[in-house]
C-alpha cells in the first residue's frame, strides 16, 4: 500500500467510503495527521521537508473541511463515483422545486426590505429544518442500494437551499446595527 | 537582571541542542521579546530592566538611529523625523491611514506603501519597523548570549496578505530568521491556555494601540484550534487618546496647534485615558508652545460617553466571529482579554455585559501576545520533544479572490478556512486566438473589486492560440501557515505555467527589499560577506543537525546508494562550514538540500504511516 498525495480523502483518514461516518473518528484522524504533518512540526526541518509539511497539511484540511460538512461529502462521494453533481445545475431541477424556491425568495426578500429581523431569524429555523429532511433523502439514495443520479439531483436542491442561507445571513447581517 | 547567560553560544553542533528562539510583539505603540528559559516563558528586559520598548524610531541628522524610550522623549521636540505608531502604516498606502490630518509627518505623495521623509531621507514603513525589531533581536542576543536561531513574530490577526508581507519584510531586514508569523490572539491563546490547563472554547478580545482583534478558539489538549476570527485593522488605543485629544480641543478654545503641540496634546491625552483606567476624573494641564494653556477635567463618565462608539465599535466583528463559528454568546467558555486597551473599565464592562460574564484578566494584557509566541518559537525551533508539542490551527482572516467581469471579485478562498490551504479555479480565453490572460488578485468580503483590497496583478502569457473556450487555465491559491498568499496559472492542455509570489501592490519588491538590506549594512558598517557567510553558516548548521537527527532516527528507510549520497554530502558541507568560502558553503548546502529531498519524502511518508497505524488499520483496504 503506498500512501501519496493523490489517495481519496476518506482512505486519508482510515474511513470506510460510504456516507454516513463517525464525525468523532474524522476528528480524530484528522488531528492525527495534522499532528505529523503540519508545517508547524518541521519549522527547524529542511527546505524540502518544509515544502512537503505545506503540501501535506494543505491536502489534510482540504480532506477534513470535505467530509465534514454533509452536503460537500456526498457531493465528493458522487464525483468518486463519477457523477459530477455541480454540472446542469439549472436544467435538470424539477418545477415543483423551483417554484417552492421562489417562494422561499420572495418570503426572504419580504422581510428584509421590512427590516424583519425576528422574520429573517424564523425562515432560517424553517429552511433548515426542511433541509434536514432533503439530508434524510439523501442519505437513503446514497446508500448501496441507492440511485445517484437522485442524489445528485438531491445535492442541487441542497445547494439551492445553502445559498439562500447564506443570503439570508448576509441580511442578517446587513440589518444589525 | 538583563545580562543573565544562560546558554552558550548557538554555533555548536551537538545534536538536541537547545537552539535560542525567541517571540517577538511587534506592537502599534509597545513592542517586546521573550523566550522561554528553563520551560518557563519571560519576557527580556533592556538595561534599565523595563520589558516594553515603546515602538517610536527617530532619525538624527548625524546620521545615527535612536529607538524606544529615547525617540519617544524627542517626540514633541522633533516630531517630523520621530515615527510613532509605525504599525498603522504597514502595507497602506495614505488614503487608508485614519487621522493623517493631525499627524506630524511629512508624507510622500507615491504609489503603493505610504513612505515618510525625514531627516535621513524617505523612509519606508518595513524599514522603520525594522529599527524596532533589529533593536529587540540585539537585546535579545546580549542578553541569551549568541546568535538567534529563529523568531516568531506577532501580527495581528485581521492583517492583511499585505500588512502580513510588510512585516515579514521588516524582520528580514532586521536580520531575523522567521519560524512563522503567528497571530496575536491565537499568541494570547497559547499562553492563557497553557498557563491555565482550559479546555473548551474561548473568546480572546484584543484590542492593542492601533488594532483589534477578535477569534473565537477551541481549546482542548494539544490542540488550539482557531474557529474564525474578525476584526479592524485600524482601531485601537490611539483612537480613544485622538477621541480625547479632540475632546481637549473642543473645550479649551485654542487656535489649531503646531505639530509640536499636537503631539503635546496626544501625550496628555493618553496619560489622562491611563489616568481614567483607575480614578474618576483625571486632569489635563498643557502649556501649549504658542504660549497658550490648556487647563481641563474629564470625568470618567464623560471619557465613556467620548468613546462609548468606538467601544461599540468593537462589538460588531465579536458578533461576525460568533456566527461565523456557528456559535453564540453563551457557548463561549471564557473571554480572555489581551492588549492595554482592555484596561479601560468600559471596555471591560462593554465585554463583560455581551458576554454575560466576567472577562478572564488574570494575564498581564501587556505581555501574553509575547509570552506566546516565545511558547510557540520554543517548539518550532525542536526544542521540545514532538510528545509534549501542541498543535495550532490557524485560519485566515479575509477571503481571496479574482476580479471577474464586470468588476465583480469571485471568491476564491473563503475567509476562516484553516491554513494551509490551496484551492484551485479555472477559466477560459473569450476571444479566439487570445494568448495572454490578466488576473487580478484580491483580498476581502466585499462583492465589488473596488471595495477590496487589491494584492497583486499578473498575467499568464504563452497560451497556445485557440478558439475562444477552448483553453484551460487553472489558477491555484496556496496560503501557507504564515497566512501568505502565492498564486499560480496554469493552462492545462499546453502546460504554459506563470508563477507569482504575491507581492501585494502596496508591498515591497523585492529589488527594493534587497536594496534597503544593503544599504542598511552600510549604514550599519558591518561586513555585508561576513554577515551572509555567518548566516549561511547558520543555515547549514541547522540543515547538518537536521539531517543527522532524521538519519538516527529513519536511515533504515533509505538504500545503500541513497545513503552514501547522503554522507558524502554531509561530510562537504561539514567541511566547507568550518573552512569554506561563503560560495562553497552555499553550493555544498545546495547539494546536501537536494541530496535529502527524497529521503524527507519517506520521512513524512512513514509519519502518515503510522498516524493511521494508530486508527483502524483493517478499514484502510475499503
Amino acid at each position: 500500500m503506498s500512501i501519496d498525495l493523490q489517495q481519496d480523502f476518506f482512505a486519508l483518514f482510515g474511513l470506510p467510503r460510504v456516507y454516513p461516518i463517525d464525525l468523532a473518528k474524522l476528528e480524530q484522524a484528522y488531528l492525527d495527521l495534522q499532528s505529523r504533518v503540519h508545517p508547524d512540526r518541521h519549522a527547524h526541518r529542511s527546505d524540502a521537508e518544509k515544502r512537503l509539511a505545506m503540501q501535506w497539511a494543505t491536502r489534510v484540511n482540504e480532506a477534513y473541511r470535505t467530509l465534514r460538512a454533509p452536503l460537500s461529502r456526498a457531493q465528493y462521494l458522487l464525483e468518486l463515483r463519477g457523477v459530477d453533481a455541480a454540472l446542469e445545475t439549472n436544467t435538470a431541477m424539477s418545477p415543483a422545486f423551483l417554484m417552492e424556491q421562489m417562494e422561499w425568495r420572495e418570503a426572504v426578500e419580504e422581510a428584509r426590505d421590512a427590516g424583519d429581523c425576528a422574520g429573517l431569524d424564523h425562515l432560517l429555523l424553517r429552511l433548515r429544518k426542511h433541509a434536514s429532511e432533503i439530508h434524510d433523502e439523501l442519505a437513503e439514495h446514497l446508500s448501496a442500494s441507492g440511485d445517484a443520479e437522485a442524489a445528485a439531483e438531491t445535492v442541487r436542491r441542497l445547494m439551492f437551499i445553502r445559498k439562500l442561507e447564506s443570503e439570508i445571513d448576509d441580511a442578517l447581517e446587513a440589518l444589525e446595527p | 537582571m538583563a545580562l543573565l547567560q544562560i546558554s552558550e553560544p548557538g554555533m555548536s553542533t551537538q545534536p538536541h541542542q537547545h537552539r535560542l528562539a525567541v517571540g517577538i510583539d511587534l506592537g502599534t505603540t509597545n513592542s517586546l521579546v521573550a523566550t522561554v528559559r528553563n520551560s518557563i516563558a519571560v519576557c527580556l528586559n533592556d538595561e534599565s530592566g523595563t520589558a516594553m520598548l515603546p515602538s517610536v524610531v527617530r532619525y538624527l541628522a548625524d546620521g545615527s538611529v535612536e529607538v524606544g524610550a529615547r525617540a519617544q522623549a524627542a517626540q514633541t521636540r522633533d516630531p517630523r523625523n520621530t515615527i510613532v505608531s509605525v504599525k498603522r502604516f504597514m502595507g497602506r498606502g495614505v488614503a487608508d491611514v485614519a487621522h493623517v490630518e493631525s499627524m506630524p509627518y511629512d508624507f510622500v505623495d507615491a504609489p503603493g506603501m505610504v513612505r515618510l521623509r525625514t531627516v535621513q531621507g524617505t523612509k519606508s514603513p518595513v524599514e522603520i519597523s525594522a529599527e524596532i525589531l533589529g533593536s529587540l533581536r540585539k537585546r535579545a542576543e546580549a542578553s541569551l548570549g549568541g546568535p538567534l536561531a529563529g523568531a516568531v513574530i506577532t501580527v495581528p490577526a485581521y492583517f492583511d496578505d499585505a500588512q502580513r508581507q510588510a512585516t515579514k519584510d521588516a524582520a528580514e531586514l532586521a536580520g531575523l530568521t522567521i519560524l512563522r508569523l503567528l497571530n496575536e490572539p491565537t499568541a494570547a491563546a497559547i499562553a492563557y491556555g497553557l498557563e491555565n490547563a482550559s479546555e473548551g472554547v474561548y473568546a480572546v478580545y484584543d484590542l492593542g494601540g492601533g488594532t483589534f482583534d477578535i477569534s473565537i478558539l477551541r481549546l482542548s489538549r494539544g490542540v488550539f484550534e482557531v474557529l474564525s476570527t474578525n476584526g479592524d485593522a485600524s482601531l485601537g488605543g490611539d483612537d480613544f487618546d485622538q477621541r480625547l485629544y479632540c475632546w481637549v480641543i473642543d473645550r479649551s478654545h485654542i487656535a489649531p496647534p503646531c505639530d509640536e503641540d499636537v503631539r503635546r496634546l496626544l501625550m496628555k491625552a493618553r496619560e489622562a485615558k491611563e489616568v481614567l483606567s483607575r480614578y474618576d476624573e483625571a486632569p489635563i494641564v498643557a502649556r501649549l508652545s504658542s504660549g497658550e494653556q490648556v487647563d481641563l477635567t474629564i470625568s470618567r463618565a464623560e471619557f465613556d460617553e467620548i468613546t462609548r462608539p468606538l467601544v461599540s465599535k468593537t462589538l460588531a466583528p465579536v458578533r461576525k466571529a460568533l456566527r461565523d463559528a456557528g456559535l453564540r454568546a453563551e457557548d463561549i467558555k471564557g473571554v480572555v482579554m489581551v492588549g492595554g486597551a482592555t484596561r479601560m473599565p468600559q471596555v471591560q464592562r462593554a465585554v463583560g455585559e455581551y458576554f454575560g460574564q466576567e472577562p478572564l484578566t488574570n494575564l498581564d494584557p501587556d505581555k501574553v501576545v509575547a509570552l506566546g509566541a516565545a511558547m510557540q518559537a520554543n517548539v518550532l525551533a525542536g526544542n521540545r520533544s514532538v510528545e509534549h508539542d501542541w498543535l495550532l490551527l490557524d485560519v485566515i482572516p479575509l477571503s481571496l479572490g479574482l476580479e471577474t467581469m464586470g468588476g465583480l471579485v469571485e471568491k476564491v478562498i473563503a475567509r476562516n478556512s484553516t491554513i494551509p490551504v490551496a484551492r484551485g479555479q479555472e477559466f477560459t480565453t473569450f476571444k479566439d486566438g487570445q494568448t495572454a490572460m490578466a488576473f487580478h488578485v484580491l483580498q476581502g468580503e466585499r462583492e465589488l473589486v473596488s471595495d477590496c483590497r487589491s494584492l497583486a496583478r499578473f498575467e499568464l502569457r504563452g497560451i497556445p492560440p485557440m478558439v475562444a473556450g477552448a483553453a484551460r487555465i487553472r489558477v491555484t491559491f496556496q496560503v501557507d501557515a504564515d497566512g501568505l498568499l502565492s498564486v499560480s496559472a496554469r493552462e492545462l492542455s499546453s502546460g504554459v505555467e506563470a508563477n507569482v509570489i504575491v507581492k501585494p501592490s502596496y508591498g515591497l519588491s523585492d529589488q527594493e527589499v534587497a536594496e534597503m538590506l544593503k544599504s542598511g549594512f552600510e549604514h550599519a558598517s558591518e561586513d555585508m560577506q561576513r554577515r551572509a557567510l555567518r548566516e549561511q553558516q547558520v543555515e547549514a548548521e541547522r540543515l547538518l543537525e537536521a539531517t543527522a537527527q532524521a538519519l538516527a532516527t529513519d536511515g533504515d528507510l533509505l538504500d545503500e546508494a541513497a545513503r552514501a549520497a547522503i554522507d558524502a554530502a554531509v561530510a562537504a558541507l561539514s567541511q566547507a562550514v568550518g573552512a569554506g568560502t561563503l560560495a562553497e558553503v552555499k553550493k555544498t548546502l545546495d547539494a546536501l538540500s537536494r541530496a535529502t529531498g527524497n529521503f524527507a519524502a519517506l520521512r513524512m511518508d512513514k509519519g502518515i504511516r503510522s498516524a493511521l497505524t494508530g486508527q483502524k488499520i483493517d478499514q484502510l483496504e475499503v
